[in-house]
């Protein structure tokens, strides 16, 4: 595989600024922000929704000659790892009519945390098939509320059918620690799979 | 608890229209497509003010240091379509040079996994 020059002349060019995007998926309520504001600087992002024919029977768009959107919030984290390299962490709200962004995002994410609630585990459903059917690597987080039966990892990976190789951890989304594990983990499951291609021209 | 994941904002979120009006009502932008966090810089050509709204001078400015699509967003608080117009307006003009994420999925490789690894360890 070829890469591109590796601006060896270390001049400051956008090619310097490194943006790397890890992607948090999982149910209402499971967290995602928690962990998104326990781990980075959370930053609110504004986005439009294309209203569906259900969405125009609900929302009254008498009035409004032509509104075929509608705004969804979403938050993201920023980590500076380096001056030069940032991790971006978004929040994918876990319905299925949010896919038209998470089509978006996904698009050269480097991975994905599916986070999960044991108490309700089937809502991480959605988010793990999204990710099998794409490719694209993930890890799965369960958030241990408190008071939550702490269910054995085997279990869940049972009730969730996952891969036997598939990273499962337990964490708590308030804690930061915990949260950087997370990524940690994530980040060393990508590792595992990743080619050996080193990059010339990169101390 | 309370959460953020979904926050509807609807009628609270003011007229949908408004922000596209300084779009002269384009909802799409033109030329190639970027991503989220593609790294915006501002150019060095000049600009002549007159043809710039004043939402496309702010953009200009937070994009003198390379910065993101998303953070671009963020910072003037507009909806990403609106940004994302704004952005392909000044790009035409030659204002600004937006470049696709160096780590996309196809390009990853261990190095780059190292260097992130490395960098939330030392967080």
């Amino acid at each position: 595989m070829d890469y591109g020059p590796s601006d060896p002349g270390g001049s400051a060019g956008p090619q310097s600024h490194r943006a790397i995007k890890i992607l948090l998926a999982g149910g209402f309520g499971v967290g995602k922000t928690t962990l998104v504001g326990a781990v980075s600087e959370i930053r609110p992002l504004r986005t439009e929704e294309p209203l569906t024919e259900g969405s125009m029977r609900t929302d009254s768009t008498q009035g409004v000659e032509g509104k075929t959107t509608t705004t969804v919030a979403m938050d993201f984290g920023r980590i500076s790892l380096r001056r030069d390299l940032v991790l971006y962490l978004f929040g994918t709200p876990g319905q299925q009519r949010f896919w038209f962004m998470w089509d978006e995002l996904a698009i050269g994410a480097l991975g994905a945390v599916v986070l999960a609630d044991t108490r309700r585990l089937a809502e991480s459903f959605p988010a793990i098939d999204y990710f099998e059917r794409r490719d694209i690597p993930f890890i799965v987080a369960l958030n241990c509320f408190d008071g939550a039966r702490i269910y054995e990892i085997e279990e869940v990976r049972m009730a969730l059918d996952l891969e036997p190789e598939m990273p499962i951890v337990l964490c708590d989304a308030r804690s930061r620690e915990s949260a950087k594990q997370v990524l940690i983990a994530l980040v060393e499951h990508l590792l595992q799979a990743a080619p050996e291609q080193p990059v010339s021209g990169i101390a | 608890m309370p959460s953020n994941d979904e926050r509807w904002l609807d009628d609270e979120a003011g007229p949908v229209v408004r922000p596209y009006a300084l779009t002269q009502g384009r909802t799409r932008h033109t030329g190639e497509s970027f991503d989220l966090v593609a790294t915006v810089m501002a150019t060095r050509a000049s600009a002549d003010p007159s043809s710039l709204a004043p939402e496309h001078i702010s953009v200009l400015q937070l994009a003198r240091t390379p910065t993101t699509v998303a953070d671009i967003a963020s910072d003037v608080d507009l909806p990403l379509g609106v940004v994302r117009i704004l952005l392909a307006d000044l790009r035409e003009l030659g204002l600004v040079a937006i470049s696709t994420p160096v780590t996309m999925a196809d390009r990853i490789d261990k190095h780059i996994l190292r260097e992130v690894l490395n960098g939330l360890r030392a967080l």
